[in-house]
């Protein structure tokens, strides 16, 4: 008898035990989001007030003025993505071929082994190198050395994603095309790029989300302008570095400059990630 | 098909000329646009080729210029680079550890902070809740938070964070700074939790159906079985998602510049080595590199740079490593 009620005590402690680990891990799981609710909360709640139609299309005030806009920053992160894409796609897409491609090769090791350092380099450090690059040599800041820091940052995603989406076509896909008597690069740029293209254009969009919110590489090569500047051997101003230089001043409108920043910022890059989202599961490379 | 249509109306002699003749041209046509083919062929194959030798020679400027900038540093400074505990630049005195310290407490803190809710919503997502809304909430939710910009985490953390460590250090009798290693490690903890978190989700399910089965036959409760089953066993890859969210923490530059406070000073007891302003080994370049004046000033922070470059090359390798070996078991 009297082990019959031990028995159910333990059990009962068990069962007790687990739905305390349940709910523990439920209520842990629900505290980590509530970071990003307070922050999109915040952002909006300060951001909301300071952006109108002249706030895109304005330049910034000087303190103790009120109002002033963030054109220059929106053009500048426009030039320093454009930058970026233009030197990372095309070496990106043909890195990610050649692996897929060449895939036991000794130099393809290489390059893979290249690409994942790449991507775990700090981007303090590839602004570093971006300084020694193209700001020593020419002696001052500029649009392209960020571009080209930027680009750096951007190359392993879209390597990453090409190669991994060409991984998923199948093979009898491109011996048909070989049997008819296409030749190979044909075969690749006509039948296997169109089959992946959701994939590498998906690739890119998650590359340019990752570079469009990137501060520490552009503190020394784009620096920053408080002009309208269209000139790629200039300094130009960023809407990350917007956001820090006026987040880390004293002044009240500078604050709320770039809380509308913050709010800008962030909308584009979540409207990003949410139509890669469903852009991948439209079009989602499938046989 | 087309052609024999088109020339219905001509004789069956002509008919057979005409088409002998079409088609030596078109072999004609096909042996010079295989030609044509072999010579694209050819540059094709050879950009592939450059383009993938770009990638690594990218790479391996990286580390030349890196190291070249840094040698007068190394000269100069020699291996006190890494014992001493004084950076003066007016004197001409660079030593690291300040920041090596930096960078050590905060990203310990900040994984210690944050091992128990990524492991919470890994777990949820791999072993409770797999289907619905609830789930598919805190993954977008949690892949969201990745892709929060540094500068905003920054930002928001001056705002939110900073006034909460100040009226912690009060109550605790201490200096009221507010920015401190401590308001950096807890900006750090929420924007590595996402990182870990999805590393962990895809080791987890890797667990044996069986083993799972195995357990609950004999009667154990889920809760038993997380723990002396599902833990254990992922416990590798768990690991490997903790050095490389450590990787990614280290080199984290712009949120840890705003909340740190950026002072080379080394307080002297452990409390307030938490709760004073410090500097990393990512904040101290990004205040002072434009700042920095004098070849050897610049040159010692290339090094730091180096050094942090190598660090998180290692563990990323380590993470690596541990994963792929994981995978395989």
């Amino acid at each position: 008898m009297m082990n019959n009620v031990d028995t159910d005590k333990h059990f009962k402690l068990r069962k007790l035990k687990n739905k305390v680990f349940k709910y523990f891990l439920y209520f842990l799981s629900g505290l980590s989001i509530i970071p990003l609710i307070l922050i999109i909360l915040h952002i909006i709640k300060n951001g909301i007030s300071a952006v109108n139609i002249k706030f895109f299309t304005s330049m910034p005030k000087p303190v103790g003025e009120s109002g002033g806009g963030i054109l220059n920053a929106i053009v500048g992160t426009l030039m320093l993505v454009t930058i970026a894409s233009v030197m990372a796609i095309p070496v990106g897409i043909s890195t990610g071929i050649y692996l897929n491609e060449h895939r036991k090769n000794r130099l393809s090791y290489y390059i893979q082994l290249s690409a994942e350092v790449l991507q775990s380099i700090p981007s303090i450090v590839i602004g570093i190198v971006a300084w020694i690059w193209i700001v020593l040599p020419m002696g001052h800041f500029s649009a392209l050395s960020g571009g080209i820091a930027l680009g750096i940052m951007m190359l392993p995603t879209i390597i990453k994603s090409t190669e991994e989406t060409l991984k998923l076509i199948p093979h009898s896909l491109k011996e048909a095309s070989l049997a008819l008597g296409v030749p190979y690069y044909k075969t690749i740029l006509k039948v296997l790029l169109p089959a992946s293209l959701s994939g590498i254009v998906t690739g890119i969009l998650i590359g340019i989300a990752r570079i469009a919110g990137e501060t520490a590489p552009l503190l020394f090569t784009a620096f920053g302008n408080p002009f309208l500047n269209f000139s790629i051997t200039k300094p130009v101003a960023s809407l990350p570095l917007l956001i820090f230089n006026y987040a880390t001043s004293p002044y009240d409108d500078w604050h709320k400059i770039a809380w509308g920043a913050s709010l800008v910022l962030i909308t584009f890059i979540f409207t990003l990630n949410i139509f890669t989202r469903l852009f991948t599961k439209k079009y989602k490379v499938k046989f | 098909m087309q052609e024999l249509i088109t020339s219905d109306n001509g004789s069956i002699a002509d008919m057979q000329t005409e088409n002998i003749k079409k088609r030596s041209n078109s072999f004609d046509a096909v042996a010079s646009s295989h030609k044509n083919n072999m010579g694209a062929e050819k540059t094709f194959n050879a950009v592939l080729l450059i383009m993938g030798i770009v990638v690594i020679l990218i790479l391996a400027g990286i580390l030349v210029s890196l190291f070249v900038e840094s040698i007068p540093a190394i000269k100069y400074n020699g291996f006190g680079f890494l014992i001493n505990n004084v950076w003066d630049p007016v004197t001409d005195r660079y030593g690291a550890v300040p920041f090596l310290l930096g960078t050590l407490l905060t990203s310990f803190l900040a994984l210690v902070i944050s091992i128990p809710f990524s492991l919470a919503v890994s777990i949820v997502l791999a072993e409770y809740l797999k289907e619905g809304w609830i789930p598919a909430i805190l993954k977008s939710a949690t892949d969201l938070l990745a892709g929060v910009p540094s500068v905003i985490y920054g930002f928001w953390g001056l705002f939110l964070i900073t006034p909460i460590v100040r009226k912690i250090e009060l109550s605790l009798n201490l200096p009221p700074y507010g920015v401190s290693i401590l308001a950096a490690s807890i900006i750090l903890a929420i924007m590595i939790i996402p990182y870990s978190a999805s590393i962990a989700r895809e080791v987890i399910p890797l667990v044996p159906v069986d083993i799972k089965e195995a357990s609950y036959s004999l009667g154990a409760t889920k809760y038993e079985t997380i723990k002396t089953i599902i833990l254990k066993y992922s416990m590798s890859g768990i690991l490997a998602g903790i050095v490389l969210s450590l990787g990614r923490a280290i080199g984290e530059t712009m949120a840890v510049t705003m909340l740190i406070g950026n002072s080379n000073i080394l307080p002297k007891n452990f409390l307030s080595l938490i709760f004073n302003p410090g500097n990393t080994m990512a904040s101290v370049i990004a205040n002072e590199f434009t700042e920095a004046t004098g070849n050897i000033y610049l040159s010692s922070l290339v090094e730091i740079g180096l050094l942090l470059f190598i660090v998180s090359f290692i563990l990323n390798v380590i993470g690596k490593r541990i994963i792929r070996k994981f995978v395989i078991e």
